[in-house]
C-alpha cells in the first residue's frame, strides 16, 4: 500500500510541475507601444492561469496586424486603428478584426521647474521641435536657447508625439534624443533650458509639466478626448474573444488587475464604466 | 604553432591534452569568426534597397520617417570627433602620468598613486556616464552658459577618464622596458636627468607610447553606455565642442531594440556596426604595426 501511495505522490508531483504537457499557447505581436504592459500582465496572467502559455512579440503595429491576418498571431497589439486597406486585406482572409480599446497613452510637454511657462500650443510645440521656434524669448521667457528634448524616433512615445503635434514634419536634427522616459526626466530635470516630453505615469516633482492652450494635463481631460496628444490603444482578435483570449482581454479590463498594471507602466487606465 | 605538433615519444594523454588546449584556443578565432559573417550577413542587405553612397554621406538620420534616411555620415563625425577630443585630453594626461611614475616617482609615491589609476579602470562606464549626466552636464552648462551640457566635450571628457588608466599602464610598461644601459650611457655622457628622460627614454618607448595611444584610441570609439548617456544623442555635424552628437555606438544601443526585426531600420543599424567593427580593426592593426615596425629603433619593447 505504501508503495502505491509513494507512486501516487511522485506521479502527482510530476503532473503538477508540468502543466506545460497540457498548456494552450496565445501568440501575441504588435506595437512596442502595447509591449510593456502586455509584458507586465502576462507575467501575473501567466502565474494564475499557468495552463496558459503567451508568447509574446513586438513588432510593430503594422506587423502584428498582419500577422492576426495571416492566422500567425490570436492578439494583435496596436498603437492606431487599423487602416481601411488592412480590414479589407483581412476580410478577404476571413478575419473578422474586432478592436479592443485597453489603454490611453497621453503625452506631457514638460520643462525645468524654474521655467515661468505654465501653457503653450500645439503650434509652438511643433515650432519648436521643427527649429522653427529656438529661443525661450519667442514665447515670452528668458534670452535663452531652447534645449529640444525628444525620444528615438523607433520609440512608441515618439510615435504618438510624431502623429498628435508634428503632423509628419521631423524633428529638428540637433534635438537631444533620449532611449526612455526616465532619461527625459532626468535631462530636463537637470536643465533649467530643456523642453521634453513624457508619458504621464512618469511625471516627478523634478519637472514641471505644460497646459496645451486652456487645457491642464490629467487622466480626466486625457480619457474625455479633451486633451490633445493623446491616443487609444488596442488589442484587435479574430471575431469576439472567446476562450482563453477571452480570460486575457478581461484579465486586462479587469480595474483590479490588467488596468493596474496599465497604470504602473505609465499610460492611462480606461474608466471604470464603459 | 596553431595546430599541435606531435612527436612519437608523447603518451596519449599529453596528446589529448594538447588538443585540447588547441580546441579552446580556437573558440576564441571561430566566435570571432561568426560574430563578423553576423555582422556582413546582417548588415549588407541594406545597401539592396539604400545607396551606398547616401548611406555613407548622407546628413540625416530619420530611420521610422516615410521614406526613412539612412544617412550614417553625422554619426560617423560624431563618433570620430568624441574620439579625437578624448585622445587630445588622454593622451598627454596618460603620458605624463607614466613618465612621471617611472621618471620622477620614488617607491613609496609609486605604490600609492598606481593603484588609484588602475582603480579608475576598474569604474563601470555606466557609473562614468551617470557622473557625466548628474555632476558634469550641470557644471558644463552654468560655466559656459549653454543650452545643455549634454554634449561632445562632455562625452569626451569622460571617455578620457576611461581611457587614461590604459593608456598610462601601457605607456609606463613602455618606458620601464627601456634598458637601464641606455640611461646610464646617456647619463655617463654627461647629460642631466631631463635630458636623458625627454631625449633618449621618451624616444625610445615611443612605440609602445604609440601603442598605448592608439589602444586608447579604440576604447574610446567602441564605448557605448558613456557617449549614450552624455553625448546629447542629436543626428548632426558638430559646428564646435560643445554641441550635442550621436555617436555610431548609442545609435545601435538605443534604436536596436524597437526595429521591427529584419526590416531595413535593422539592417541599418547592423551596417553601423560593420563600419565601427572596420574602425577598431583599423586600429587595432595600426598599434600592432607601430609596435612591430618600430621594434629595433630602440630597444623598447611591450
Amino acid at each position: 500500500m505504501s508503495f502505491y501511495r509513494i507512486l501516487m505522490m511522485i506521479l502527482c508531483s510530476v503532473m503538477l510541475s508540468r502543466p506545460a504537457l497540457a498548456a494552450e499557447e496565445i501568440v501575441i505581436n504588435g506595437s512596442t507601444t502595447v509591449l510593456p504592459v502586455m509584458q507586465k500582465a502576462a507575467e501575473n496572467f501567466m502565474a494564475v492561469n499557468p495552463s496558459i502559455i503567451l508568447s509574446i512579440s513586438g513588432g510593430g503595429s503594422g506587423n502584428g496586424i498582419k500577422a492576426l491576418t495571416d492566422g500567425l498571431c490570436q492578439v494583435a497589439m496596436s498603437s492606431r486603428d487599423m487602416k481601411e486597406n488592412e480590414v479589407a486585406l483581412a476580410k478577404k482572409n476571413g478575419v473578422t478584426p474586432v478592436r479592443i480599446p485597453v489603454a490611453v497613452d497621453a503625452l506631457l510637454p514638460v520643462v525645468h521647474p524654474s521655467n515661468k511657462l505654465q501653457a503653450i500650443t500645439l503650434e509652438q510645440l511643433r515650432d519648436i521641435y521643427t527649429g522653427k521656434i529656438t529661443n525661450w524669448k519667442a514665447l515670452g521667457g528668458t534670452d535663452k536657447t531652447i534645449a529640444v528634448i525628444s525620444r528615438d524616433t523607433s520609440s512608441g512615445t515618439y510615435e504618438t508625439w510624431e502623429e498628435k503635434v508634428m503632423k509628419k514634419e521631423k524633428v529638428v536634427p540637433s534635438a537631444l534624443l533620449q532611449a526612455s522616459n526616465g532619461a527625459v526626466v532626468q535631462a530636463v530635470s537637470k536643465n533649467p533650458n530643456a523642453v521634453g516630453y513624457i508619458g504621464f505615469g512618469y511625471t516627478n516633482p523634478g519637472v514641471k509639466g505644460l497646459g496645451i492652450g486652456q487645457v491642464k494635463a490629467s487622466p480626466e481631460t486625457a480619457l474625455s478626448g479633451q486633451w490633445p496628444i493623446a491616443r487609444e490603444l488596442y488589442l484587435f482578435t479574430n471575431g469576439a474573444p472567446s476562450g482563453n483570449v477571452k480570460k486575457l482581454i478581461d484579465y486586462l479590463l479587469d480595474p483590479q488587475k490588467g488596468q493596474k498594471m496599465v497604470q504602473e507602466t505609465g499610460f492611462i487606465p480606461l474608466p471604470k464604466k464603459r | 604553432m596553431f595546430f599541435p605538433v606531435f612527436t612519437s615519444t608523447e603518451n596519449w594523454r599529453e596528446k589529448s591534452l594538447r588538443w585540447l588546449l588547441a580546441g579552446v584556443a580556437c573558440t576564441s578565432l571561430a566566435t570571432l569568426c561568426a560574430i563578423m559573417l553576423f555582422l556582413f550577413a546582417e548588415g549588407l542587405p541594406v545597401f539592396a534597397g539604400y545607396s551606398p553612397f547616401s548611406f555613407f554621406l548622407g546628413k540625416f538620420w530619420y530611420p521610422t520617417s516615410e521614406p526613412p534616411e539612412f544617412g550614417i555620415l553625422s554619426l560617423i563625425a560624431g563618433s570620430v570627433s568624441v574620439m579625437l577630443l578624448s585622445t587630445l585630453i588622454a593622451v598627454p594626461l596618460g603620458v605624463c602620468t607614466a613618465a612621471y611614475l617611472t621618471e620622477i616617482a620614488g617607491g613609496a609615491v609609486r605604490r600609492v598613486v598606481k593603484p588609484f589609476i588602475e582603480l579608475l579602470a576598474a569604474l563601470p562606464s555606466v557609473v562614468i556616464g551617470f557622473f557625466g549626466m548628474v555632476v558634469v552636464a550641470p557644471f558644463l552648462q552654468e560655466t559656459f552658459d549653454l543650452s545643455t551640457g549634454l554634449n561632445l566635450f562632455n562625452a569626451a571628457l569622460m571617455l578620457a577618464f576611461m581611457s587614461v588608466p590604459t593608456i598610462c599602464s601601457v605607456a609606463e610598461d613602455a618606458l620601464f622596458a627601456v634598458p637601464r644601459s641606455l640611461r646610464e650611457a646617456s647619463l655617463a655622457l654627461g647629460a642631466t636627468r631631463w635630458e636623458t628622460s625627454v631625449r633618449m627614454v621618451l624616444p625610445a618607448a615611443l612605440s609602445g607610447i604609440s601603442t598605448a595611444v592608439m589602444l586608447g584610441m579604440s576604447r574610446a570609439i567602441g564605448e557605448t553606455m558613456v557617449v549614450l548617456m552624455v553625448a546629447g544623442g542629436a543626428a548632426m555635424l558638430p559646428g564646435s565642442v560643445f554641441d550635442p552628437v550621436r555617436p555610431m555606438p548609442a545609435s545601435i544601443a538605443a534604436e536596436m531594440a524597437e526595429a521591427p526585426f529584419r526590416g531595413e531600420h535593422y539592417h541599418a543599424l547592423f551596417a553601423i556596426g560593420l563600419v565601427l567593427f572596420l574602425f577598431t580593426l583599423c586600429f587595432n592593426l595600426a598599434a600592432s604595426f607601430i609596435s612591430e615596425r618600430y621594434r629595433h629603433a630602440g630597444s623598447s619593447e611591450l
